[in-house]
């Protein structure tokens, strides 16, 4: 946020008197109208706004289903796929919305996080923006993970059991922790429940940690494709140059969506979750969705005790949640001052790596945790954290960048003084 | 706490505010902490939860090498009758040999009857065997399918990533054709 607030042009005198006690127009005018944008920024720029939309989707199709969804393991599995699905008005529509709507969700914040990491948004100063992010990312999944349980279909079932026994692998807590997770003995109705109140709640947790993380992003405002700090001379008004952008974008993005929601409504639900949930039938072949599915290679990838002191078992959940707690760390296990990879030219290489790495660990994710498909989670996994913890750090010190240019109208090439990111 | 700038009164004074100071932060302290408990433990399992405690089994029409799935506290329960050579193979094995070392008799209480929680110790899958027809893995007990661990004849681990053998519920025979598990 810029410290000299602009006054909104009112017409209206209710609204300057409002706002003379309760400056939310003055902000909003700030922050959405007047902010002042890079002049360059590119198409990838649009998923922030285009996540936030879906945030809001989520919300507004959640709170209606709520209205017709029965939070019971006798009754969940009807309310959605014979009341929802057949009896409500519109009823299919809302479900597929919100169930698809998942997927997109998930699809725009993993390109919205590449983004990042192409053009090193994460660096000094934007280190919280940064972290908010992670932070927004993990309370999608655990919001996602349990509204999937919802509709208590068979895999529904499965996947609460097979995730909630993760935390069996803790030492000494683990056993009662998961006792406690389920308010029983087994994944039942007080488990279906209280994951029921939590994937209420969560989404406006979301939605307040959006809010800080847009408060960040206004701080310094946002990085652009060359990763150099602009002047205000290379700065545009948000509006209306980008509100056009972003909503041309979302026009797009609709085209996907709606293909989705119109034409394979269920291409993303697995089929085990048309039958309703069967504590004595295990689906031959547990998968999670498919935003989780590198994950869940890297959790299957560990199949032999570590050092003697760490078993498998622990040794695989430890591993799932280092791959995404190292994220915290990146903008200090990534030392090099060069925000973008335009001008960084072995880093462009590895960061392709990784997207090929995130992709193999997937399919891997996909497949039985045997023969080539469990090497090929074991090594995408290593070649993970590799990537993370040993290439960022060193490639920082060894690599030349390219000469970065001073500013917009500075091409670079007449630019040779090389500025760093701070 | 106390700030010096503010304390113009003697020491006696200045000690005595600093002792009402410590108890309203004490207090309070741990009044919240009490009052968190409630909270935390509402999740835990409830009476009703806990009131379904046990199940009584028939074992009368199970044959020799047959085997029955039970429910109990809402999780299966393998009941297996055992045949001479299943037992053979489960008593046979060096205890060197298992990555959870159990004799058989530690696992039975009638040799016959082998009664064990039907989860995977990994990820609390339900392994297969217990219907005809169903893959036993190698060791002709049973198999989870989920990241295939394989279990023997007395429901020990094997192979694969699970760490401990199946657990053994709580149970004792009423009589000799009757079994209460819980
Ligand atoms: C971060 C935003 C959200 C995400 C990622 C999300 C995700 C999901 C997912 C994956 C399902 C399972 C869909 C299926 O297979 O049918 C689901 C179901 C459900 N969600 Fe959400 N959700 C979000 C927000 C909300 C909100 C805010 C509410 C309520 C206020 C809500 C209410 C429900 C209900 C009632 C169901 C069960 C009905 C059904 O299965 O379609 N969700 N959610
Ligand atoms: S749950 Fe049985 S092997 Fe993983």
């Amino acid at each position: 946020m810029s410290t000299e607030m602009q006054k909104p042009p009112f017409k209206s005198g209710v609204l300057r008197w409002i706002d003379e006690r309760l400056p939310v127009l003055t902000w909003a005018y700030n922050e959405l109208v007047v902010y002042p944008a890079p002049r360059n920024l590119n198409y990838w720029w649009n998923f922030g706004s285009l996540a936030g939309i879906m945030l809001v989707v989520q919300i507004m199709t959640g709170v209606i289903l709520v209205m017709f969804y029965t939070p019971h393991a006798d009754l969940a599995f009807d309310s959605v796929e014979g009341y929802i699905m057949r009896d409500v008005n519109w009823g299919w529509l809302l479900r597929y919305i919100h169930a698809n709507g998942a997927s997109m969700f998930f699809a725009l914040v993993y390109i919205h996080i590449f983004r990042g990491l192409y053009y090193g948004s994460y660096k000094k100063p934007r280190e919280l923006l940064w972290i908010l992010g992670v932070v927004i990312l993990l309370l999608m999944m655990a919001t996602a993970f349990m509204g999937y349980v919802l509709p208590w279909g068979n895999m529904s079932y499965w996947a609460a059991t097979v995730i909630t026994n993760l935390f069996s692998a803790i030492p000494l807590v683990g056993e009662p922790l998961v006792t406690w997770l389920w308010g029983g003995f087994t994944v039942d109705n007080p488990t279906l429940q209280r994951f029921f109140s939590l994937h209420y709640l969560l989404p406006f947790v979301i939605f307040a940690m959006v809010f800080l993380h847009l408060l960040a992003l206004h701080q310094f405002g946002s990085n652009n494709p060359l990763g150099i700090d602009l002047s205000k001379k290379d700065k545009i008004p948000f509006h209306p140059y980008y509100t056009v952008k972003d909503v041309f974008g979302f026009c797009v993005f609709l085209l996907v969506y709606g293909y989705f929601v119109f034409y394979a409504p269920t291409a993303f639900i697995s089929p085990t979750n048309f039958i309703p949930a069967d504590p004595l039938q295990t689906p031959t072949h547990i998968v999670p969705e498919w935003y989780f599915l590198p994950f869940y290679a890297i959790l299957r990838a560990i199949t032999f005790d570590f050092l003697w002191i760490v078993p498998a078992k622990l040794g695989g959940v430890i591993a799932m949640f280092a791959s995404i707690f190292v994220l915290f760390f990146l903008p200090w296990l990534d030392t090099s001052k060069v925000r973008s990879a335009r001008f960084r030219p072995i880093y462009k290489w590895f960061f392709w790596l990784l997207v090929i790495d995130v992709l193999v660990l997937g399919w891997a994710g996909a497949n039985p945790p045997e023969g080539w498909y469990l090497v090929a989670a074991q090594l995408g996994t290593l070649y993970y954290f590799l990537h993370f913890l040993v290439i960022l750090p060193m490639l920082g010190k060894i690599e030349r960048p390219l000469p970065l240019p001073t500013s917009l109208s500075d091409p670079v090439l007449r630019g040779t003084r090389s500025q760093p990111a701070s | 706490m106390a700030d010096s700038s503010v304390r113009h009164d003697e020491p006696a004074g200045g000690r005595r505010r600093d002792f009402l100071e410590l108890v309203a932060w004490s207090t309070f302290g741990v009044g919240t902490l009490a009052a968190i408990w409630p909270l935390i433990d509402s999740l835990n399992p409830s009476a009703a939860v806990l009131a379904v405690a046990s199940t009584e089994v028939d074992l009368e029409p199970i044959e020799v090498g047959q085997r029955i799935t039970v429910m109990w506290r809402g999780k299966p329960v393998f009941v297996s009758r055992r045949t001479e050579e299943e037992i053979q193979m489960a008593q046979s094995v060096p205890l060197e040999e298992l990555r959870d070392p159990e004799p058989d008799e530690a696992r039975v209480q009638n040799p016959e009857w082998l009664i064990v929680i039907g989860i995977c110790t990994h990820l609390g899958c339900v392994p297969l065997g217990n219907r005809a027809g169903e893959p036993r893995g190698q060791w002709a007990g049973w198999f989870c399918p989920c990241h295939g661990s394989h279990y023997d004849t007395a429901g020990r681990i094997r192979k694969g990533p699970a760490p401990r053998n199946l657990d053994l519920p709580p149970y004792r025979f009423v009589s000799d054709t009757q079994v209460l598990i819980g």
